[in-house]
């Protein structure tokens, strides 16, 4: 029986750091933004809309990562139990 | 590069955006950390086992080459030149990364070697092999070194960082990561960084146009300056080879870049092959170029185009495309328009974005560095037919002194004028007359064992006579002109000497070329599966290879 192998999938990875940055960018989009860094952007507030941008990222990725997990094939397992990563 | 300008680049950079670049530090060091547990043989370690999916070599195979010159310099060459630098992708690279993964992979992956010099080793014995292991090994760590450089420059003139301070660090860094996880981390890591790249890129491209008043302003603003509306138009690019003619200007963008240095660099350096042979099956190795392909047709409009926007909206950029004293150079076209138009928060995105991309780029160049080195240096002449666990410690300890060679290389790469060109030099020294190689060694199986070795050493002199000649002033080839004609130089020698040297000298036993050259290799090896992973028409190498073709064909009539 193959199992899956969880705790390194690069597109968890990928998934927690947009994750972290998008939620950063948020709130200091929707909370920290005086006028000065509205008119730097040409009045876009960027923090916010790259927020949002970035957790949509990080969703797909999740996403992916919960639908098609990585399968660690068990012929390969015998050599690799302890190492099995990817 | 000149130290100019100082207070004009400096980020105003708050504790928000160092603290956004901590956490990308932290999940690269705990790539390194979690990809060590996977590595449990010289093989793991130097190439990923061969277990990586397309995805993430084709999104690697990319990211390798997005470094230092890839960013700076072409949103460099967008502000000079404007669209016409879209060259550098669209025909400076895509018909040959299709082309590596279509024609060459089979022969590369089929083979089963370990390295792209491994390969000239089965092919053409010693001679061959031991000039390009060499050559290749030493390259590479002078780029890496070079790649520190940039990266150091540009954290001083960006926050004030002590250059060697900053060499240090991004080196301790570096290392810190492929020590321990080898191939496998340097490539998750490079995965990861292109995402950053863009999170960085796109917003910056979307405030800039934005700015300008969207595409349409950007058109009037650009037509009404000093470059004008040709610059608006990818063809004929004449100010961008210098050639006036503009038939001739095309003829030298097909040949020169397109097929000379393009194909030279993409289908046999092998810090870009290199991320191919550690994809999982044959058609995840063909698909990984072909994959890398179609982001590398997008990426030039976050890249090209925030340049052409810096020199519209940075008061000193523009001055200086107005031809007036500015004191900043093109190179500084990103930074320039990141402090111009990003607040704290996505400013701290783009400077991760701007060292991702630094770093990535020595940890592609060490970890190509280390496997040539322990393969085919270290186990092919120096210590034969000991227990792998030995090979695996070669290989870290040559992490290790390629990063400190590296150093001392970034302090060298302090006193050269251009980065560019110095890189474009080793490029055309080296790259050039492998791809005529290889192409012979692949397709022609008379090619003799002599006409491998002779050639390259050949091509590499007539690359380093055009830039010696250039250099002391007997051929006047500004800028990148003595690159290109090297290039062409280089492969042209090669060609002429292989087949002369050949024809003079016995052919390689046959038996002995199978699987590496097209005639004597069987079709069912140059076949990839198509169960499991690899079913599916939309994994079909042909299929995507034909794809991004069109596509690319498609964008250079939108953009002609």
């Amino acid at each position: 029986m193959a199992h899956k192998a969880g705790l390194f999938d690069l597109r968890l990875v990928i998934a927690v750091l947009f994750a972290i940055y998008g939620v950063v960018l948020l709130v200091v989009g929707l909370g920290f933004t005086d006028e000065a860094d509205l008119a730097k952007a040409d009045g876009l507030n960027i923090n916010l809309w790259s927020g949002v941008g970035m957790l949509a990222l990080s969703a797909v990725f999740a996403a992916w990562a919960v639908l098609r997990p990585v399968v660690v094939p068990e012929a390969q397992d015998a050599g690799a139990a302890e190492s099995s990563g990817s | 590069m000149p130290v100019l300008a100082q207070v004009d680049l400096r980020l105003d950079a708050g504790p928000l955006d160092y603290t956004l670049l901590a956490v990308y530090f932290v999940f690269v060091l705990g790539i390194g950390f979690l990809a060590r547990r996977s590595v449990s043989s010289s093989l793991d370690f130097l190439l990923s086992g061969r277990s990586l999916p397309a995805w993430v070599t084709g999104l690697a195979f990319i990211s390798a080459n997005l470094g230092a010159i890839e960013l700076l310099g072409m949103a460099a060459n967008g502000a000079q030149y404007g669209m016409a630098t879209v060259h550098y992708y669209w025909i400076g690279a895509i018909p040959a990364m299709v082309f590596l993964g279509l024609v060459m992979m089979p022969f590369y992956y089929g083979s089963k070697v370990r390295s792209v010099p491994e390969f000239l080793r089965r092919r053409f014995g010693k001679g061959a092999h031991l000039v390009n292991a060499i050559s290749f090994a030493v390259a590479q760590v002078l780029i890496a070194g070079v790649n520190l450089y940039a990266l150091a420059f540009l954290l001083n003139l960006m926050l004030g960082w002590p250059i060697p301070l900053s060499v240090v660090i991004a080196a301790a860094i570096v290392l810190t990561y492929t020590a321990l996880g080898g191939l496998s981390a340097a490539i998750y890591n490079e995965v990861l960084q292109f995402f950053v790249i863009v999170a960085a890129l796109l917003p910056l491209t979307i405030v800039g146009l934005h700015r300008v008043g969207g595409w349409d302003g950007l058109v009037e603003k650009v037509t009404g300056g000093p470059g004008g509306a040709e610059q608006l138009s990818a063809w004929p690019a004449t100010e961008l080879t210098g050639i006036q003619n503009p038939v001739l200007s095309v003829i030298g963008i097909v040949f020169g870049l397109g097929f000379v240095l393009s194909f030279g660099y993409w289908t046999t350096n092998f810090a870009e092959v290199q991320r191919a042979l550690s994809a999982k099956s044959m058609s995840a190795a063909r698909r990984t170029p072909i994959i890398g392909a179609y982001p590398k047709m997008l990426i030039p409009f976050v890249i090209i185009i925030p340049g052409i926007i810096a020199a519209l909206v940075v008061p000193e950029m523009v001055a200086l495309k107005a031809g007036e004293e500015s004191g900043v150079v093109y190179n500084n076209a990103l930074p320039a328009l990141i402090g111009e138009l990003l607040p704290n928060g996505m400013l701290g995105i783009a400077i991760t974005g701007l060292l991702a991309s630094f770093m990535a780029g020595v940890a592609a160049n060490v970890s190509s560095f280390n496997t040539v080195f322990t393969y085919d240096l270290w186990q092919d002449y120096v210590r034969k037919d000991r227990p792998d666990e030995y090979y695996l410690r070669v290989g870290r300890l040559a992490t290790i002194g390629g990063t400190v060679v590296a150093i001392g290389t970034a302090f060298l790469a302090a006193g050269y004028g251009n980065i560019m060109d110095y890189i474009q030099a080793l490029f055309s020294f080296f790259n050039a007359p492998l791809f005529a190689t290889f192409i012979l060694a692949m397709f022609w199986k008379r090619m003799s064992a002599a006409a491998g070795w002779a050639g390259l050493v050949a091509g590499t002199l007539g690359a380093v006579a055009v830039f010696v000649l250039a250099e002391v002033g007997v051929l006047d080839l500004p800028g990148q002109g003595a690159s290109f004609v090297g290039a062409g130089v280089a492969f042209a020698v090669d060609i002429v000497v292989s087949v002369v040297v050949t024809v003079f000298t016995r052919p390689v036993p046959e038996e002995r070329l199978v699987g590496l050259v097209y005639s004597l290799t069987p079709k069912e090896d140059r076949k990839h599966s198509t169960t499991g992973d690899d079913a599916g028409w939309y994994r079909s190498p042909v299929l995507l290879g034909v794809g991004v073709l069109v596509l690319t064909a498609v964008l250079n009539i939108i953009f002609g």
